[in-house]
């Protein structure tokens, strides 16, 4: 097996004149988790459904599992899984029956009953899919997308419109397909869930990748400066510092016990993040209105 | 599994949603054999005074049995293959290895499957509920088998090929609007003799009077002839167009065919 999953080069595609994906370059290890972060129309769901061979390319390479997924062979799609962003219809069937069906199309498939224990719809798999919660009907979208045994998985925007506790359960059930072996591309809105489930973080805007590390290493979050906060004389204040705990100190040996809400926080994901894309973010709304 | 044995597979997935979806059951598969009966309640006193030596019930089967093929074929996959694309079950469907063929395989074995249930059904109600005739010669019997298989092909094709004219939420619209006009003046709900010259004219234009014509060569007396507008029943002419409507409608599917919603892919 290669160490590569995907490997993206000089990769472009214009609508129009409107450059979508302009030269962009990514290499997904085989067995990570890749998040793919991005603003609305920063090219992630071009570059993701040209990845998926749903799409076409202008110029580049792209090689997924070692195949250029332009024409998509019967062979490649066994090795994928694929959950899109927006699945509907199917309610009139119930899980076992749909997954069924679909695991007949794969070489080797997932036992039905196995994925539907993975996904916690056993209890569910014999009602109606008209009738599940949007959680349950979004791990039946997963279900789907891993029936076939994938050796890659594509998950565009998972988790939107879950409450708190489904989320939780979701990440879950993707540690463990990750923890089996499976590689992962994320695609999502929410930084909470790259840092949870992303061993490493692309961010993307404007076509091209701006940058590219560990969730906690991103843009330089780890040597960025620390914010040190407490409450004096019924005030909140703050010192940003390179050199938090000197400060944590100076401020132990200020107050005779414990320092009154004290807490130190280095820029959030979010923040390095919405950093990052700041200049992209304000071009694209001047030059492409939605 | 190869193609014909998922074919086999999705054929099963498509009964099972068919025979849940109660408007589709109801407006495409019971709908024909419903007005049959209504017809024949409502009209026989008429049909009797006029000594025609033609039930009410017999007057009226071959337009049923026709409409029942293009309601089956060309309503059903208009709309389910529509809402197949909006909802994005297609797309989700061409994301795995499944070949393409094995799709449409599925959807001609469902409508393979409930039309021929429902002529089963409308000739068992016809010939035990209003005492209608069936045809006595293995000729005819050949006929209504060619018309049948004809008319269901062409209305499979031309569906799955008209679904991509709206989305799913106005094909509804977009499909049972033009059909009922097209039964109105085909000779479905009313006698073809009474569908003034012109509006036959354009009826000719479109399958169904075809398939009601040759519907009503295989169930009426030859003496009926006469109500054609060739005063003949065209055999020949019927089949031709029918196969005409048929390769075109392929030729059309096959060219047009989308696996995506406009506006995405």
């Amino acid at each position: 097996m290669s160490d590569t999953a995907i490997r993206i080069r000089e990769l472009t595609k214009t609508y129009g004149d409107r450059r979508a994906v302009d030269g962009l370059d990514l290499d997904v290890r085989t067995g990570e988790v890749f998040a793919l972060l991005g603003p609305n129309g920063a090219g992630k769901t071009t570059t993701v459904e040209i990845l998926e061979g749903f799409r076409d390319r202008d110029s580049g390479e792209v090689a997924v599992l070692g195949t250029d997924p332009h024409g998509s062979p019967r062979a490649w799609r066994d090795r994928i899984g694929i959950v899109l962003q927006t699945a509907g219809g199917l309610d009139l069937l119930t899980p076992r029956e749909v997954l069924r069906s679909t695991a007949r199309s794969y070489a080797s498939p997932r036992d039905v009953e196995e994925v539907l224990e993975a996904t916690g719809l056993t209890e569910k798999a014999d009602d109606r899919i008209a009738g599940l919660s949007g959680g349950q009907r979004r791990r039946l979208d997963v279900a789907l997308g891993i029936v076939g045994r994938p050796e890659l998985l594509f998950l565009d925007e998972p988790t939107t419109g879950f409450d708190p506790q489904a989320r939780r359960d979701f990440w879950g059930l993707i540690r463990t397909l990750a923890h089996d072996g499976t590689t992962i591309l994320l695609t999502t809105h929410y930084l909470d869930e790259a840092e949870q489930l992303a061993d490493r973080v692309g961010v993307i805007a404007a076509g091209r990748l701006l940058a590219l590390d560990t969730p906690a290493a991103l843009g330089g979050r780890q040597s960025q400066e620390a914010t040190v906060s407490w409450e004096e004389d019924g005030t909140r204040r703050s010192v940003r510092t390179a050199t938090p705990t000197a400060e944590v100190a100076t401020l132990a040996a200020r107050f005779p016990g414990e320092v009154p809400e004290l807490t130190v926080t280095r820029p959030s994901l979010e923040d390095t993040y919405l950093g990052l894309i700041a200049p992209h973010v304000t071009d694209e709304r001047t030059e492409v209105p939605a | 599994m190869n193609a014909i044995a998922l074919g086999l597979d999705r054929t099963a997935l498509e009964l099972k949603m068919y025979s849940r979806e109660k408007e589709a059951v109801f407006f495409s598969f019971l709908f024909p054999i419903l007005l049959l009966s209504l017809f024949s309640v409502i009209f026989s006193s008429q049909f009797d005074q006029n000594g025609a030596g033609m039930s009410a019930a017999h007057y009226f089967l071959p337009g049923m049995v026709a409409a029942g093929v293009l309601l089956t074929s060309f309503q059903t996959m208009a709309m389910s293959v529509a809402s197949e694309r909006d909802d994005g079950s297609l797309k989700r469907l061409r994301s795995t290895p499944m070949p393409p063929v094995a799709y449409f395989l599925g959807k001609v074995g469902l409508v393979a499957v409930s039309s021929v249930l429902q002529l089963a059904v409308l000739l068992l109600v016809a010939r035990f509920g209003f005492g209608v005739d069936l045809p006595a010669t293995a000729d005819r019997w050949l006929l209504l088998a060619a018309v049948f298989a004809l008319g269901v092909f062409a209305g499979t094709v031309l569906g799955i090929a008209y679904s991509s004219l709206s989305s799913a939420r106005s094909i509804g619209a977009v499909v049972i609007g033009p059909m009922l006009v097209l039964q109105f003046i085909s000779g479905v709900y009313i006698g073809w003799d009474s569908v003034p010259e012109w509006l036959r004219q354009v009826a000719s234009l479109f399958p169904l009077k075809w398939i009601a014509q040759g519907m009503r060569s295989v169930f009426y007396p030859d003496s009926m002839a006469s109500v054609e507008m060739a005063h003949s029943w065209e055999t020949g002419r019927t089949l031709l167009v029918l196969a005409a409507w048929a390769v075109g409608g392929l030729l059309l599917c096959v060219t047009t065919f989308k696996w995506f919603k406009r506006g995405t892919v």
